[in-house]
């Protein structure tokens, strides 16, 4: 009767084992889809219920962990998975990505570059990057199993002869380490060049469609192009207002009904960061009016 | 080269020998044996249930025999039992080498996907990297098979049946197999139109040099194309021979049978 409620992070010691045993299969296969007995959650798919087992399976009690939705430390999704690991397992939470040591993310990378003593941890949708052109689970495994990945150009094909030029702007396919073409998660493209080289190591989970997968750190990454069109990130012609920042990828938000709108930066983090540290953008407010919100959750 | 060429067409291509399949205790296919040249056209013809489609699958490796074996030429000269190829390299050749001519367009197509994409795809599958390449190659085999370039971009389930099915050959020859296999090109398709595709095919049979085996149960195609004849009969060869010589001077009754079963025109 006495017994808590949870185990250390939600999930039972029997099912961490059976997701560390795909991680550490996930590892060792660069950008290979490894199937596991994905466990229901108590948030509805769709919501990251394969990163949250991820990150589960991978919390010890001394990580810091980060979690962002599109970027941002305080969209709901991205509150709830902080608070629930706060509650089931008692770790320490931050928004600050130098900080933390687990970073569970929904389609962003952030800005400031990863170190090596961090994991970051995806939630993935649909983890076949064939899936919409070939149906068929029994043949998109063989195509991986044989490295047949023409269909992957016929999409990118299909976008020049459309639009004139690669519309894919996110879940852009990569191939990873020269062998498995992998779904990066739906991350804008201008994340895919971080994930080259990247010194952390980077997890994806896929909750519904019972996948994990995985990139090591120092594996390459290369987003698939055309010789004639190569791969160009994508982004915004314009500073982040709040910030003014040159280099970092963009939300455009719709500020009235006439057409007038702002460009801020999606990683909150580090528009905030650099914002502390005086930068201003054309439209930031007075500076005692805000104040970072990264220190008063730390 | 006057040697090698003469190598190239002296040996035969595909050999199939003393091929059977069967389904529990039904025999689909019984004891086929026959040998395939470059440039060759070979027709099977029989009634539905004969067992001409089994033994289809089963030169294109698409099916594994109950019995025999078939081997083929690959292009480095060497000529190698089907079966013991990998699943990879099959499927190499099966994109490369080989062509496959469905019946039914939508099942050789990808029906979502622009006409240009769908002749790419063989070209991109063997690490084509340079779109403007591809494309070109795709408006110059749409042109060949008389399709207006102009709907290159157009997806095939805004095509007719014809056009489609000129569409999937072209897709099948844009690698320059060496072989091709067709399961009835012309069903479905109304006789003008057939009439069209039959011209078409003949002239690219010619032109490239293919060797094709070609499935019908119409005899008017057989004899157009074709330059031997198989007729199969509940999953026997009973007659095989010269194109004209079989159908002008039938041996065995069921052939009498099939060839005086064609209406007088």
């Amino acid at each position: 009767m006495n017994a808590p409620a949870y185990n250390f992070a939600y999930l039972d010691e029997q099912t961490k084992r059976m997701i560390r045993r795909a991680i550490l299969k996930a590892i060792a296969i660069p950008g290979y889809q490894v199937p596991f007995a994905s466990r229901e959650m108590p948030m509805p798919y769709g919501w990251g219920t394969g990163g949250v087992q991820v990150t589960a399976a991978i919390l010890g009690p001394q990580d810091v962990l980060k979690v962002i939705d599109q970027g941002s430390d305080d969209t709901t999704n991205a509150i709830s998975i902080r608070k629930f690991f706060a509650k089931t397992a008692g770790v320490a939470t931050t928004t600050s990505t130098d900080d933390a040591t687990v970073i569970q993310t929904r389609h962003r990378i952030p800005e400031t570059s990863l170190h090596e003593n961090q994991v970051l941890v995806y939630q993935v949708p649909i983890p076949e990057p064939l899936r919409f052109l070939e149906p068929r689970e029994t043949e998109t495994r063989r195509m991986h199993a044989l490295a047949e990945y023409g269909l992957m150009h016929v999409k990118l094909y299909e976008d020049i002869a459309r639009f004139g030029h690669i519309a894919t702007a996110y879940a852009y396919p990569v191939k990873v380490n020269a062998r498995y073409v992998m779904d990066p998660s739906p991350t804008p493209k201008f994340d895919n060049p971080k994930m080259d080289n990247c010194p952390a190591l980077q997890l994806f989970g896929a909750g519904r469609e019972k996948r994990i997968y995985a990139i090591p750190p120092y594996t390459q990454v290369v987003s698939l192009d055309f010789e004639d069109h190569p791969f160009e990130p994508y982004r915004f012609n314009a500073p982040c207002a709040l910030c003014a920042a040159e280099n970092s990828y963009l939300d455009e938000i719709v500020t009235d009904d006439k057409g007038s709108r702002m460009f801020v930066c999606s990683d909150t983090d580090y528009c905030e960061g650099r914002q502390a540290a005086g930068h201003h953008g054309s439209m930031s407010a007075a500076p005692y009016k805000e104040k970072a919100q990264g220190e008063a959750n730390g | 080269m006057a040697d090698q060429d003469l190598l190239e067409t002296d040996q035969p291509l595909l050999v199939a020998d003393s091929l059977s399949k069967s389904y529990g205790r039904i025999a689909a296919c019984r004891d086929v044996s026959f040998s395939l040249y470059p440039g060759e056209v070979l027709a099977i013809v029989g009634e539905s249930g004969s067992g001409k489609s089994t033994l289809l699958q089963l030169l294109s490796g698409q099916l594994a025999a109950s019995g025999g074996q078939v081997s083929y030429r690959m292009r480095d000269g060497i000529t190698r039992d089907l079966a013991a190829l990998g699943e990879a390299e099959r499927r190499l050749l099966f994109r490369t080498d080989w062509g496959f001519v469905h019946q039914d367009p939508a099942q050789g197509l990808r029906m979502a996907v622009s006409a240009g994409a769908n002749v790419g795809e063989r070209l991109m599958a063997v690490g084509w990297n340079h779109y403007g390449r591809i494309r070109e190659s795709a408006s110059d085999w749409l042109t060949r098979v008389e399709i207006d370039v102009a709907r290159i971009d157009d997806a095939p389930r805004t095509y007719s049946g014809g056009m489609r099915q000129r569409l999937q050959i072209a897709r099948n020859l844009v690698t320059g197999p060496r072989l091709v296999f067709m399961d009835e090109p012309t069903g479905g398709l109304d006789v003008s139109v057939q009439a069209r595709l039959l011209d078409l095919l003949r002239n690219l049979v010619a032109e490239l040099h293919l060797a094709v085996v070609i499935v019908t149960h119409d005899l008017a195609v057989a004899r157009l194309l074709s330059h031997r004849v198989m007729v199969m009969k509940g999953g026997r060869v009973i007659e095989t021979g010269l194109t004209d010589q079989v159908l002008d001077d039938p041996r065995e009754p069921y052939t009498q049978l099939l060839v005086s079963s064609i209406l007088p025109p």
